[in-house]
C-alpha cells in the first residue's frame, strides 16, 4: 500500500463519528450464542395461554419487540395482557409501532425506547396519550429507522453483532442513534453500523400454526421472520391451529420453524381492532374511540378501565366491542363482499 | 376561479412525474393518490411499493396504512421490509414521496420534533418511519406540500431524512448513494427542483394564481430561480376526472 493511501485511509478514519445516545440491548454475538445454545429446540407441543405467557416469560425490565406492522396483525391479547398484569420498565422497539404503542403507552410498561416509528397511527393520525407520554420525558429514546431496525434483527437473526448500511448518515437520526460510521475494508466505502437487536420476548400473530410453532403467514411479513429468529423468547398468538401434517405437506410455506417459538396459543380474531390480511378488517370505529377518549385523560383511564382492566381476557374484549355481529362486518369489509 | 383544489394540482404535478417503467415507494394519502393517477393515465406499468412489503399491488381503495392488506391486494408479491429497503438500497427504485414538519433550502426535512432539546421536545412527532430510509436509498426524493415561511426554514430544528445535507458534495461525502437526492418540491404555490452545483432550492415554475413574491414570501430562506421561469400547467380535466372518479371517490385525500 502506498504511503498517501495509507495516509488517506488513516484520515478518513479519524474523521468517523458515532451516534451519541443509549444502546439498550447489548449486540454481542457471542453472548446470543450462549443463550441459544440453552434455547430448547425440541419437537415438544407449546400450548400455553395468555396470562401464563405474561406472567412467566415476560419479567419487567425485559425488552420486548412487537410483530406486525402496528395495527396488522398484531397480537393484541398479548398486549392487553401486558397492561393488565401492570409490567413495568419494558424497553420497546418502537418499529413501524402504532396501536401496539399506543396501547402500552396508556399501560405507561415501558421506559426506553428504540423509535422508527411512534404516537402515529399512520392516516388516522397521532395519539394524544402517546404524545403526552413521550413528551413528558417519562422514556429514553433512542432515534432509528424503519430499515435500521429490520437491519438490526437481521444481523441478530444472523448470528452477528452488526450489519453495515446507506442510510441515516449525515443526519440528526444518526446523531440521536447509537449507530456508528465505519469504512468498508474493500472498497473505503463510508458506511453506518447497526448494532444487532436481540429482543428478550417478542409475540408475534400468525394465521395458522401446529402445537410446535412451525408458522404460516400471508401477506406482507414486515420484519417477522427475522424478529422470531432475533429474540430470545417468542410466543405465537395464531387465528386457528393446524394439524403438523398441514406443515408438512407443503414445508416450503414455513414462514417460522419451531426451534424459534417458546409458546402458542390459539386466538381467533386475535388481531382485533387491527387488520389480519385476507380475514378481517381493522375496526376504524374503535381506533377513532381510542383515539377521541385519548384527548381527556380522565376519559382515557374509564376507557381503559372499561376495555382492558375490567375485562378478563380478548374475548371479553371483543364481545364488548360487537363480538362476532362485528367480526363479520369486518370479514365483509376486508374480502370486499359488497352489499355489507 | 380555478376548478381545482391545490391538493389536487399538487397531486396532478406529482403523478405527472412519474414515468412509466419506473418505481415508486409510497405512503398513504397524497403520495399514493399520484401514484395511482399516474398508472390510470401515462404510465400504465409503473410499479408501486410499499415499505411493510407490497409490490405492484392492484388498489381496490386508498390504504390506511402502508402495511394494510390493501398494499398488497392482487400483487405481484407481498413480500417484508428488509426486501422492499434492500430493492432501494440496491438502486432500483426512482422515486419515493415523503412529508414533514420542516424543510430547509438543501431539502432536508424534520418529521421528528419541535423544540431543541432531543430528550425533552416541545412537540414529539412520529419521526422517521421509513422516510430517512426512502430518502437515503431512493434515486429521487419528492415532496407534497403548503408552502409557509413557517415550514420553508433553514431554522431546521431536527434532520430526520437527508436532502443534499450542507449542500455542494456534503450528501456524497457523508456516504449517501452518489447520484440520488431531493427532486421535485411541489407546493400550492410552485415546483422547484434543486441547483446542480450549490444543491440550493432553486424554483423552477410558479402555479396559476401565484406571484414571484408570493413564492418567496412564504419561504424562510432565499430561492434561487431557474433562468427562465414558467407557469405550471394546470391540472387537464382527463386528470381531475380520473382523480376525482377514479382514485379518490369519497374525496378522503382531495377533499379535505
Amino acid at each position: 500500500m502506498s504511503t498517501t493511501l495509507k495516509e488517506n485511509i488513516e484520515q478518513k478514519e479519524n474523521a468517523l463519528i458515532s451516534g451519541q445516545n443509549d444502546l439498550f440491548t447489548n449486540p454481542d454475538a457471542d453472548a446470543a450464542r450462549q443463550f441459544f445454545r440453552t434455547k430448547s429446540r425440541a419437537l415438544k407441543p407449546k400450548l400455553s395461554t395468555v396470562q401464563e405467557v405474561v406472567k412467566t416469560m415476560l419479567n419487567d425490565g425485559d425488552y420486548i419487540a412487537i410483530g406486525g406492522f402496528g395495527a396488522n396483525r398484531i397480537p393484541t391479547a398479548i398486549i392487553h395482557e401486558i397492561v393488565r398484569q401492570g409490567k413495568k420498565r419494558l424497553g420497546f422497539a418502537g418499529h413501524t409501532s402504532t396501536h401496539d404503542f399506543q396501547i402500552l403507552c396508556a399501560g405507561e410498561c415501558f421506559d426506553r425506547c428504540d423509535v422508527a416509528y411512534i404516537i402515529g397511527l399512520e392516516a388516522r393520525g397521532l395519539s394524544p396519550n402517546a404524545r403526552r407520554y413521550i413528551e413528558s420525558g417519562k422514556v429514553k429514546l433512542t432515534e432509528w429507522t424503519n430499515a435500521t431496525l429490520s437491519w438490526r434483527l437481521k444481523a441478530a437473526a444472523m448470528g452477528l453483532s452488526f450489519l453495515p448500511a446507506r442510510n441515516i448518515l449525515g443526519t440528526n437520526t444518526f446523531q440521536y442513534s447509537a449507530a456508528k460510521e465505519i469504512l468498508c475494508p474493500f472498497t473505503g466505502q463510508k458506511y453506518a453500523a447497526f448494532p444487532a437487536l436481540f429482543p428478550d420476548f417478542a409475540a408475534i400473530h400468525v394465521h395458522e400454526c401446529d402445537v410446535y410453532g412451525n408458522a404460516h403467514v400471508y401477506g406482507a411479513s414486515v420484519s417477522d421472520q427475522d424478529l422470531a429468529k432475533a429474540s430470545k423468547r417468542v410466543v405465537l398468538t395464531t387465528e386457528r391451529l393446524i394439524s403438523t401434517e398441514k406443515i408438512r405437506q407443503n414445508p416450503e410455506a414455513t414462514f417460522i420453524p419451531f426451534w424459534c417459538v417458546d409458546a402458542v396459543i390459539e386466538v381467533p380474531y386475535g388481531s382485533y381492532p387491527g387488520n389480519m390480511p385476507y380475514e378481517y378488517f381493522s375496526d376504524e370505529e374503535h381506533l377513532r374511540e381510542w383515539l377521541k377518549v385519548e384527548k381527556d385523560p380522565e376519559e382515557l383511564k374509564k376507557f381503559i378501565d372499561r376495555q382492558i382492566l375490567g375485562t378478563k381476557d380478548f374475548y371479553e374484549y371483543l364481545e364488548l366491542n360487537g363480538g362476532i355481529e362485528k367480526m363479520k362486518k369486518l370479514r365483509a369489509a376486508e374480502l370486499l363482499i359488497p352489499g355489507r | 376561479m380555478a376548478d381545482y383544489n391545490p391538493l389536487e394540482l399538487m397531486i396532478c404535478v406529482a403523478a405527472r412525474n412519474l414515468e412509466d417503467g419506473s418505481t415508486v415507494v409510497v405512503g398513504t394519502g397524497a403520495p399514493c393518490a399520484a401514484a395511482m393517477l399516474a398508472q390510470k393515465t401515462h404510465s400504465p406499468n409503473m410499479c408501486i411499493l410499499f415499505e411493510a412489503g407490497g409490490v405492484a399491488p392492484i388498489l381496490p381503495s386508498m390504504p390506511i396504512s402502508v402495511g394494510d392488506s390493501r398494499t398488497f391486494h392482487k400483487a405481484l408479491m407481498a413480500s417484508s421490509m428488509p426486501e422492499i429497503m434492500e430493492t432501494c438500497q440496491r438502486g432500483m427504485v426512482d422515486y419515493t414521496f415523503l412529508g414533514g414538519a420542516q424543510i430547509d433550502m438543501y431539502g432536508n426535512i424534520n418529521s421528528t420534533m419541535i423544540g431543541k432539546d432531543h430528550a425533552r421536545p416541545t412537540v414529539r412527532f412520529p419521526g422517521s418511519g421509513g422516510a430517512n430510509d426512502l430518502a437515503s436509498l431512493c434515486w429521487r426524493t419528492m415532496m407534497m406540500t403548503v408552502q409557509d415561511a413557517k415550514r420553508f426554514t433553514n431554522n431546521i430544528d431536527f434532520i430526520t431524512s437527508p436532502g443534499y445535507l450542507q449542500g455542494g458534495t456534503s450528501r456524497y461525502d457523508a456516504g449517501l448513494p452518489k447520484g440520488s437526492g431531493p427532486y421535485r418540491i411541489i407546493t400550492n404555490m410552485a415546483i422547484m427542483g434543486f441547483d446542480d452545483e450549490s444543491k440550493k432550492m432553486k424554483v423552477l415554475s410558479i402555479n396559476p394564481g401565484y406571484s414571484r413574491e408570493d413564492v418567496q414570501d412564504n419561504c424562510g430562506f432565499e430561492l434561487m430561480w431557474a433562468p427562465r421561469i414558467t407557469e405550471t400547467d394546470p391540472p387537464h380535466a382527463d386528470e381531475l376526472r380520473i382523480l376525482r372518479e377514479e382514485v379518490d371517490p369519497h374525496r378522503y385525500i382531495i377533499g379535505r
